[in-house]
């Protein structure tokens, strides 16, 4: 959370890679869920969560925090890491992800655990729904709160989310930055196979938004966007962030097939070890 | 044969329609690996048509190419396949007359950990409220194979139904589908119990176990659920004065309520509907879920027992 002292550039990278290794943690132990998704948004939540945003772990509802709706639902993993890193709930609970009983549902649900502003997992509905809190945000309550939602390139296809789009730059809806997690995959394959989006830009442009481009792995990039966006009045603000899918584990990076597989016990080890080698780099970096 | 999922029998019955019938148009939304319309897709690339995540787009777009006299199969998840798109469905697919063909993979809790955005639990309502909308929630590899054959067959608009789990085989290999009629897989005269798609082999266990307690059950098969075979269900209702159902669906507007409208209004016996309750699902393993929804065949034959308790009282 943002403080008086920020977290310097490398406690953020530790940060994140922290909750890269919590992410593929629990999915290795859960045996199902989201790898390639949730681990290219790391960068992006832990900028959000851990210099961006205004929130009380203590008071979930605390009426000014800033929300953050994780539209492409499915990277669930990557938002319960983060929350738990947050101080949300213990982070001994993440082992309980996708099993009977458990808090860490699926796909987040908003009457189960405490953090999680909407419930989400069918893609396209969680950007319109962050347009209906910064609407009423700015037009009925007049509150000062920021509203985030992040959105995947797949889920771009969603005739809903250009709805959305539309709806927001009407409304003049400022008090949204919406972060689009890049990374060229989905599903079947590539997205520009699937069903190209491009020019993305353009078209965000086009329906009236103010677009930033940036590196979803550079923390420092990332940043500065979450800052130029809060500067930019009288429209909607998204960050188009360039990312991988499988960010930070070698044999993930980049393939469709860790889409929707955990990685095995034997995958987990390797991905561990490399991330504590980036770790020990990061650490001895000036 | 080996079992296998309804959700693959499908793939493999639309790869094999498309050998012989030119006219068959394949589409999936992002998840052809997952319905397997994958396997049609890597024999016939040029008849596969993926739509990405815009499963509205991709059902109206069924239309216009039904419209040209193809015969179209749709192919995502049961719930973005009746829940996203039911006004195209409504409007477009079925008050146009369509020779359309939805398949919603991933019915029912039996999704399992993915959790209650992923488990369909209202599809059968949503498309038998549907006029002129045929539903059929198919129990395994022999009938799903029949199911997709007639489906193709039949002019006009279709929901079939698959499952993520895997499916023991319950029927014969020389079992004959038919729109509009069930099919009796055990006779019994104490109780019917009636099931679809992947409640069927419970219910057969549950009937097994109530042999040993000197019940004989009868067990139907009901995969085509609209239009359902009344006469069937009426025959069991004289014959046996007792009904169960089981559904991996919610109890409102699936199997259960279809059958209740038939004992309703022409003969009315006592009657259970199991399935899942006004409630959502949640993440965990099939026999979890089930479990706790009360659904299991250990529940299938308690209810069988307490519904007999109920005749003629
Ligand atoms: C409405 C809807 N349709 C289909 C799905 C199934 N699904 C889950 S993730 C996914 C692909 C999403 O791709 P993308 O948005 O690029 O996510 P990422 O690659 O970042 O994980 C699909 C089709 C869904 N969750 N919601």
């Amino acid at each position: 959370m943002k403080t008086e002292t920020s977290l310097t550039e490398k406690q953020l990278k530790k940060i994140a890679c922290g909750i890269r290794k919590n992410i593929i943690k629990m999915l290795t132990e859960s045996k199902s869920g989201h790898s390639g998704g949730s681990l290219s948004a790391v960068d992006i939540l832990t900028s959000l969560y851990f210099y961006k945003m205004n929130y009380k772990p203590a008071e979930p509802n605390w009426p000014e925090r800033d929300r953050f709706v994780l539209s492409k639902g499915h990277a669930a993993p990557a938002l319960y890491a983060v929350l738990a890193e947050a101080g949300y709930f213990p982070t001994e609970e993440l082992k309980t992800l996708r099993k009977f009983g458990t808090r860490l549902q699926g796909h987040p649900d908003r009457r189960k655990l405490p953090g999680i502003e909407a419930s989400t997992g069918s893609l396209g509905q969680g950007i319109s729904i962050a347009c209906g809190i910064a609407l009423c945000g700015k037009h009925i309550d007049k509150k000062n709160y920021r509203v985030y939602a992040l959105l995947g390139d797949g889920e771009n296809q969603e005739g809903e989310v250009w709805e959305a789009a539309m709806s927001a730059a009407h409304y003049k809806l400022d008090n949204l930055c919406a972060v689009l997690d890049y990374n060229g995959l989905q599903i079947d394959g590539f997205v520009k196979d699937v069903m190209n989006i491009d020019p993305i830009t353009d078209k965000w442009r086009a329906f009236g938004w103010n677009v930033i481009e940036a590196d979803g792995h550079n923390i420092k990039e990332l940043i500065k966007a979450l800052d130029d966006a809060e500067q930019i009045k009288g429209k909607p603000s998204i960050i188009i962030a360039k990312t991988i899918k499988g960010k930070g584990i070698s044999f993930m990076e980049g393939k469709v097939k860790y889409h929707g597989l955990a990685p095995t016990y034997e995958e987990c080890e390797k991905g561990l070890c490399e991330l504590e080698e980036y770790e020990k780099k990061i650490s001895e970096e000036a | 044969m080996e079992a296998i999922a309804t959700r693959e029998a499908c793939g493999l019955t639309l790869a094999k329609l498309g050998r012989v019938n030119k006219n068959i148009i394949v589409l999936d939304a992002d998840l052809s690996e997952s319905t397997k319309s994958i396997i049609f897709a890597r024999e016939f690339p040029e008849r596969f048509f993926n739509y990405g995540v815009a499963e509205q787009n991709m059902t109206a777009s069924a239309v216009g190419i039904a419209s040209c006299g193809k015969v179209v199969f749709i192919n995502t998840f049961a719930i973005f396949a009746t829940g996203r798109t039911w006004d195209q469905i409504r409007n477009g697919v079925t008050a146009g007359g369509f020779n359309v063909k939805i398949v919603g993979s991933h019915g029912g809790l039996s999704v399992g950990p993915d959790g209650l955005s992923h488990q369909c639990i209202e599809d059968v309502s949503l498309m038998r409220a549907i006029p002129e909308m045929v539903v059929i929630v198919p129990s395994d590899r022999i009938e799903t194979e029949k199911v997709i054959e007639k489906a193709a067959e039949y002019y006009g608009p279709v929901y079939i139904r698959t499952s993520r789990a895997k499916s023991p085989n319950v029927n014969n290999e020389d079992y004959k589908f038919e729109i509009g009629k069930g099919n009796i897989l055990q006779d019994g005269s104490d109780v019917t119990i009636i099931a679809c798609g992947v409640m069927v082999e419970p219910a057969l266990n549950a009937a097994k176990a109530l042999i040993e307690k000197k019940i004989h059950a009868r067990v139907i098969n009901m995969a085509c659920i609209k239009p359902i075979d009344k006469d069937m269900i009426i025959r069991a209702a004289k014959e046996t004065g007792a009904i169960v159902t089981v559904e991996d669906h919610t109890v409102i507007g699936g199997l259960g309520s279809a059958v209740a409208e038939v004992l309703g209004e022409e003969y009315p016996v006592p009657l259970k509907r199991i399935g899942v309750l006004d409630r959502f699902g949640e993440s965990g393993e099939p026999n979890e879920l089930f479990k706790k929804n009360g659904m299991t065949a250990e529940n299938i034959a308690e209810e069988a027992k307490k519904i007999i308790l109920r005749k003629n009282r």
